[in-house]
């Protein structure tokens, strides 16, 4: 293995980090680092973008460029950086509210349009920079400062929006997996398009647990299936867990009950255009089934940013129009003697 | 009886008809053949408010109007002659027909149906026909006449009756078929039947015109001494060019984000199909998407732009702070239109000047330019971006609905005359970078990913003073307030001194500013003939105003300021010189003002 230019002390700004004591973005922040650190750019190159909220502090811990948005922008802003100059690594950091309420139109339509950016969206399921607002995807009936008798609405579940909005990349992680995370970010920025990485994040002030049913040391084999490409759906403690499908639907079924084996599981295929296993995957929720993590959804495409470019370079080679002296004296002109 | 001659300096001639009746590719054949013949030309298309209005009424009517021959700086007021395909044309158009003037209306569409549908009663056809030169041609039956020997279908034929009223008017005026024929010859080039029977109505037309004696001959005295060559040229595609030759001489790649709105979208379109050059044209889903793009583009090293009008500018505001505080390069063009909230989106106005001087939270100064003609707003689009590049900050571009549809001949310019434009790129021999390091113009350098050992971070937050580094020290705010804003106000150094014309000691000075040029001038020059101690003053830089704008004010006794707008830089001139007395004449008809009612307005106040 070729040595590493950098290390992950290379990211490392000099600011202070101010994030709460025990947040789960310190644990993220330590993750991009080492996967900046081992991915093949150039550091300049690398460029940091985000919106506003906790979470979107993140560029200014880092030694790379970066860029502190405005609330909801961090999708546009990051496009506008990515499709400028193509040959940028650009990273975009958002949290719930950023990317799925005030940013929610900007969101699904970078996915659309399938940009080159990696998406780390934050999901810790609050608002923790107003100091404890529901956000678009906090659970239903959740008690917080704005639903104190309980929240009305139903949350969005960042993957289903994504794959509905045609995305072609979908990734979920947890923020304290760091190892998993450096894995699936150095992953997502070979993939060329908009890759929206769902990281579960804990909010330790004003959302404290509320990714603990999943995560818990006790019982996270049990409640997590990380999928590989071209692996079997297994899970388990006793890795004796897996998923098949049961006509329209997935179903949780034991290895060595009912004459169930390995064979019969599902086999995670990333590349699947059809949308309605990964969709069935990334709706799967505790307790009746156990909570979808790794790449989930991967499809080679083009990206907006290299189509912008080829378009240009087809049109430039068909064109008299060299430069704006040919473009004034174009079309009709005409001479006063 | 002999047909009359009727000699002018200039011509004002209106098309009018249902939108489906091919006005503005008539009216554009006909500003393309007068500019060919080295005519001075300006032109104002009046779309229907409505989208596909009920056929045949006063608001389906598609009017073009343009105004050729001597000293030409406005489209006209009221119109020589107008040619109606309809009834709904006639009374759309009432009020901008000179008295006496000649109306070449399409009989054969005068049907008790459509004539109630247009409003318009036997009676106001009586004094339209007492009034003014009416008259009636059955220029439908002709056109059918015309084609009956083709098997081209009713339809068809129907549609080609734009080219019998472009025929008349060619005699009118004595023009040559040739150029719209040439023109035929190539939109039809595929069709080659369309091609005969569009000439051959166009034919029909002009021979009609020499046969009917009540249809009087023009002659325009021209004497045009403007050397060059020239493309006609609209605002908006004017600004898309003034944008793309600035980034072209500032040797930067250009991004353009924006969304459709009216009246701006054309610039969006211009740029999205300038493909050859390099430009990058991004459709944001919203207005906040194009700007916000914008920033992003700029600050990875393009020079970037954003397209817009009022509404889309209330909008973008917050990104306008952001670009303020981040001091990166970006124009903002607003095309003004009749507001507030959706207002008038298809008619001029300049009621966005308070909204582009101040429309954002916090200290925000963003220097504003108007542009004064369609021709002109490449020279401001230019400058507005040499400041955006020169100064790292934001510069709005005023234009309006007026500028941007409107056209007129443009002398094509060379870009080795253009003025060089020299980014504020970060030297290689900077031993340390800083973000926010300044020269004596307090400008920061501009050190873009991609570029070594000049990693920084930026963003909406408070910077410190120099670092760049996060701070919300309370003096370190108020310095950096006070630093954006010297920095805006030096670039009246870079801005030439405020111009006056007419005459030296004048009694009133007539202020304006942006589209209102040409009426104003016109005014100015007219009154100035008929012995009046007139000047005038138009503002294309309106912050920071030009360093010697009070040394004007304080040489007249009166001064009124014109605008399309309750009082806008009036009350900004209040805040500015408080000394001085402004007098204002506004209009907020959605419509560019009237030299007539101008004229009237400036001798008032000489009198009064
Ligand atoms: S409020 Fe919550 S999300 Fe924000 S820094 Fe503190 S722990 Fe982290």
């Amino acid at each position: 293995m070729a040595e590493n230019k950098y290390t992950a002390k290379d990211f490392k700004s000099g600011q202070e980090v101010r994030w709460c004591p025990g947040c789960g973005d310190f644990s993220v922040l330590a993750a991009v680092q080492k996967a900046f650190s081992e991915l093949n750019h150039e550091k300049e190159d690398y460029a940091v973008i985000s919106g506003i909220g906790c979470s979107s502090r993140f560029p200014y811990y880092m030694n790379n460029y970066g860029f502190h948005g405005i609330h909801g922008r961090a999708a546009v802003l990051a496009s506008g950086v990515k499709v400028a100059n193509p040959k940028l690594s650009v990273w975009q950091i958002t949290g719930d509210g950023d990317a799925l309420a005030i940013g929610g139109n900007h969101f699904i339509h970078e996915v659309r349009r399938n940009v080159d950016v990696n998406v780390l969206l934050f999901n810790n399921q609050i608002y923790g920079l107003t100091k404890g607002q529901y956000s678009p995807t906090s659970k239903f009936g959740q008690v917080t400062k704005t639903s104190p008798y309980g929240t009305i609405e139903t949350p969005f579940n960042p993957g289903q929006l994504t794959i509905g909005a045609g995305g072609k990349f979908f990734a979920r992680t947890i923020d304290v997996n760091v190892k998993e995370s450096v894995e699936i970010f150095k992953f997502a920025d070979g993939h060329k398009g908009t890759s929206i990485i769902e990281i579960l994040q804990n909010c330790v002030i004003f959302n404290n647990g509320a990714h603990s049913k999943i995560t818990d040391k006790e019982e996270r084999e049990n409640n997590q299936l990380w999928v590989e490409h071209g692996k079997p759906m297994i899970f388990g403690k006793e890795k004796n867990k897996g998923i098949v499908l049961d006509g329209y639907k997935l179903k949780v079924v034991t290895i060595g009950e009912n004459g169930i084996t390995e064979k019969d599981l599902l086999v995670h295929d990333m590349t699947e255009e059809d949308p309605t296993i990964h969709n069935a995957l990334v709706n799967m929720k505790l307790p009746d089934f156990p909570v979808v993590f790794g790449v989930i959804r991967a499809i080679p495409d083009k990206s907006y940013d290299q189509m912008i470019v080829e378009q240009i370079e087809s049109v430039q080679a068909n064109s008299p129009v060299k430069c704006m002296d040919d473009l004034f004296n174009s079309g009709s002109t005409w001479v006063v003697e | 009886m002999s047909k009359q001659i009727i000699d002018l300096d200039n011509v004002v001639v209106k098309f009018a008809g249902d939108s489906g009746d091919g006005i503005q590719l008539t009216g554009t054949q006909l500003t393309n053949t007068t500019a060919l013949l080295g005519e001075e030309v300006a032109t104002f298309p009046d779309y229907p408010a409505e989208i596909r209005a009920p056929q045949g009424t006063v608001g389906g009517v598609s009017g073009f109007q343009l105004h050729f021959g001597k000293n030409i700086f406005t489209p006209g007021d009221k119109c020589d002659v107008l040619i109606a395909l309809n009834p709904a044309a006639i009374m759309a158009n009432i009020n901008s027909i000179k008295w006496g003037g000649t109306i070449i209306a399409d009989i054969d569409t005068f049907t008790e149906a459509n004539l109630a549908k247009a409003g318009l009663t036997p009676e106001i056809l009586q004094g339209v026909k007492q009034n003014y030169n009416l008259i009636e041609s059955p220029i439908s039956s002709m056109t059918k006449e015309c084609l009956i020997e083709t098997d081209l279908d009713v339809k068809t034929v129907i549609k080609s009756k734009n080219m019998f009223a472009l025929g008349i008017v060619y005699k009118l005026f004595g023009f040559p078929l040739k150029y719209t024929e040439e023109f035929l010859e190539k939109k039809f080039k595929k069709k080659p039947e369309l091609v005969e029977a569009n000439k051959m109505v166009l034919q029909g037309g002009a021979s009609y015109a020499s046969a009917i004696q009540a249809i009087p001959s023009f002659r325009i005295c021209t004497d045009s001494n403007l050397k060059g060559k020239y493309r006609n040229i609209s605002g908006n595609v004017a600004t898309a060019w003034g944008l793309l030759a600035a980034a072209e001489k500032a040797n930067l790649p250009f991004f353009l984000g924006s969304y459709p709105i009216t009246p701006a979208t054309e610039i969006l379109q211009e740029i999205a199909g300038r493909k050859d050059l390099g430009a990058k044209s991004f459709q944001a889903e919203d207005e906040i998407g194009g700007i916000v793009t914008s920033i992003g583009a700029a600050f990875a090293g393009n020079f970037a732009a954003t397209s817009t009008s009022g509404p889309g500018l209330a909008l973008k505001s917050e990104a306008i702070g952001l670009a303020v505080i981040t001091e990166l390069p970006l124009v903002i063009v607003d095309v003004q239109r009749g507001g507030p909230s959706t207002g008038l989106p298809t008619k001029t106005e300049q009621s966005d000047l308070f909204q582009a001087l101040s429309g954002r939270n916090g200290e925000s100064p963003v220097p504003v330019i108007a542009a004064s003609s369609p021709s002109n707003c490449f020279d401001y689009a230019y400058k507005a971006s040499k400041i955006a590049i020169e100064h790292m900050t934001p510069v709005l571009l005023l234009t309006d609905s007026y500028l941007a549809n409107g056209t007129e001949p443009w002398k094509i310019v060379a870009m080795k005359d253009m003025d060089v434009i020299t980014p504020k790129t970060v030297s290689r021999e900077t031993e340390e970078y800083m973000p926010y390091m300044r020269d004596e113009n307090f400008v920061r350098s501009w050190a873009v990913p991609g570029m070594k050992g000049y990693e920084h971070r930026i963003g909406g937050l408070e910077k410190m003073d120099v670092t760049g580094t996060v701070s919300y020290v309370p003096a370190n705010h108020e310095r950096m307030t006070m630093l954006r804003d010297s920095k805006i106000k030096k670039i009246v150094n870079d801005i030439p001194e405020q111009t006056v014309e007419g005459v030296k000691d004048a009694d009133v000075l007539v202020i304006g500013w942006g589209s209102t040029y040409g009426h104003i001038t016109t005014a100015v020059t007219e009154l100035i003939a008929e012995g009046k101690k007139v000047a005038h003053a138009h503002f294309n830089y309106i912050y920071p105003l030009p360093q010697n704008t009070e040394d004007i004010l304080k040489k007249y006794k009166k001064i009124v300021v014109c605008e399309l707008n309750l009082g806008q830089f009036a009350n900004y001139l209040r805040m500015n010189f408080p000394q001085y007395e402004y007098r204002q004449f506004n209009k907020v008809m959605g419509l560019p003002f009237a030299v007539a009612d101008l004229k009237e307005s400036i001798n008032e106040i000489m009198e009064g």
